[in-house]
């Protein structure tokens, strides 16, 4: 699985590390419905942490999309809200 | 709105806007040759424009290097005047001095924080830049690729291909710049309120500027102090060549003519003499 991590790149993760992201995206997925920005930052570096150790970082040329986009580490509840729901944070 | 996204995975439906962004602006080319060069356009300009982005953070960057200058020179001169007022015994000054130092600290602690915010922006948007310019480098040796070896209908998978990897790309490094102008915008606000505290004087930076109480009571002390030293030295001076003639010519006649405080030093021996 391929993996971007906003503002730092791309990383190659194999599947049992591709698994053990999911687990931690659920709790992502619950910081955003309980508007819990302590638990949201915790859920992000733990995906960060996890992602930058266990993944290799895919040549500078590759020009794959990603399967999955984490957000950047400080992201806030609402960055992440916009992200999820293309309210124009993306620009262009 | 909550209940759309509520059980899907965060992270796959980033993606997922993404490439429908990405699938947006496929969609409106006609000619798969025409996206090709559109998008190439699309990414010199994005190139330009995290250049432009690096430049402005650094300058901001630069601009918060010479306040903190600016704040350690102001402090290290606090400092001397507390010492200088110790020195002369006015303890009062140096305390007045010493507050005054620390509040200008406390506005570095929170400067250097600002900079090294500034520098992590600076150092991953520079990052971007590289990053990207290799993906476009790629991107135009494949656009090329393909507009001479696949016929149209053939070229419209691979296009899709690299588009929307470098249509992800863009859009990231795009969020990135955004982030960096958010950040230095804050920054230049509370820059430019400290460049009016340094210029209204409360954190005095002129070295000797119209507000600066405390110099100016160090340079009046210093002033009079000198004063009375070459004082005593002329007094030191004359004491021994008047010394022969104040006694012919009697005390309390020279002593009417003196300043006080020249005659303070006499006034003993005066006295003994009259007693």
């Amino acid at each position: 699985m391929i993996v971007r991590i906003l503002g730092e790149g791309q990383f190659r993760v194999d599947d049992a590390v591709a698994s053990e992201l999911q687990t931690l995206d659920s709790d992502l997925e619950a910081a955003v419905e309980n508007n819990d920005q302590d638990a949201l930052s915790a859920a992000l570096r733990a995906l960060l942490d996890r992602t930058r150790s266990q993944g290799t970082a895919l040549a500078a040329d590759s020009l794959e999309p990603s399967d999955v986009i984490i957000p950047h580490e400080d992201a806030t509840l609402d960055e992440v809200r916009k992200l999820i729901t293309d309210e124009g944070l993306i620009p262009g | 709105m909550k209940g759309t996204y509520a059980p899907m995975s965060v992270m796959k439906r980033v993606s997922l806007i993404f490439k429908s962004k990405a699938n947006r602006a496929l969609d409106r080319m006609e000619d798969p040759r025409e996206t090709l060069d559109y998008s190439y356009q699309r990414q010199l300009e994005m190139l330009q424009k995290v250049r432009r982005g690096v430049a402005d953070v650094a300058t901001s960057r630069k601009r918060i290097e010479l306040q903190m200058n600016q704040i350690n020179q102001q402090s290290a001169k606090l400092e001397k005047q507390a010492r200088d007022a110790l020195a002369a015994g006015r303890e009062d000054l140096a305390r007045e001095a010493l507050s005054r130092r620390s509040s200008v600290q406390s506005q570095l602690t929170d400067l250097q924080a600002q900079y090294e915010q500034l520098q992590g922006e600076e150092e991953k948007l520079t990052f971007a830049s590289q990053r990207l310019q290799t993906k476009v480098d790629t991107f135009r040796t494949r656009k090329e690729t393909i507009k001479a070896t696949y016929t149209a209908a053939e070229a419209q998978t691979r296009i899709n291909e690299a588009f929307s990897g470098i249509s992800e790309e863009m859009g990231d490094v795009g969020m990135a710049i955004q982030r960096a102008e958010d950040k230095t915008a804050q920054m230049q606000a509370r820059a430019g309120a400290i460049d009016e505290l340094l210029a209204s004087g409360a954190l005095d930076d002129q070295v000797s500027g119209p507000h600066d109480d405390i110099q100016a009571e160090l340079d009046r002390m210093g002033a009079s102090n000198s004063v009375d030293l070459e004082l005593e030295r002329l007094k030191g001076e004359l004491g021994q060549s008047e010394a022969p003639r104040q006694i012919g010519a009697g005390g309390a006649a020279s002593a009417a003519g003196q300043p006080a405080a020249a005659s303070a030093a006499d006034a003993e021996p005066k006295g003994d003499e009259s007693a």
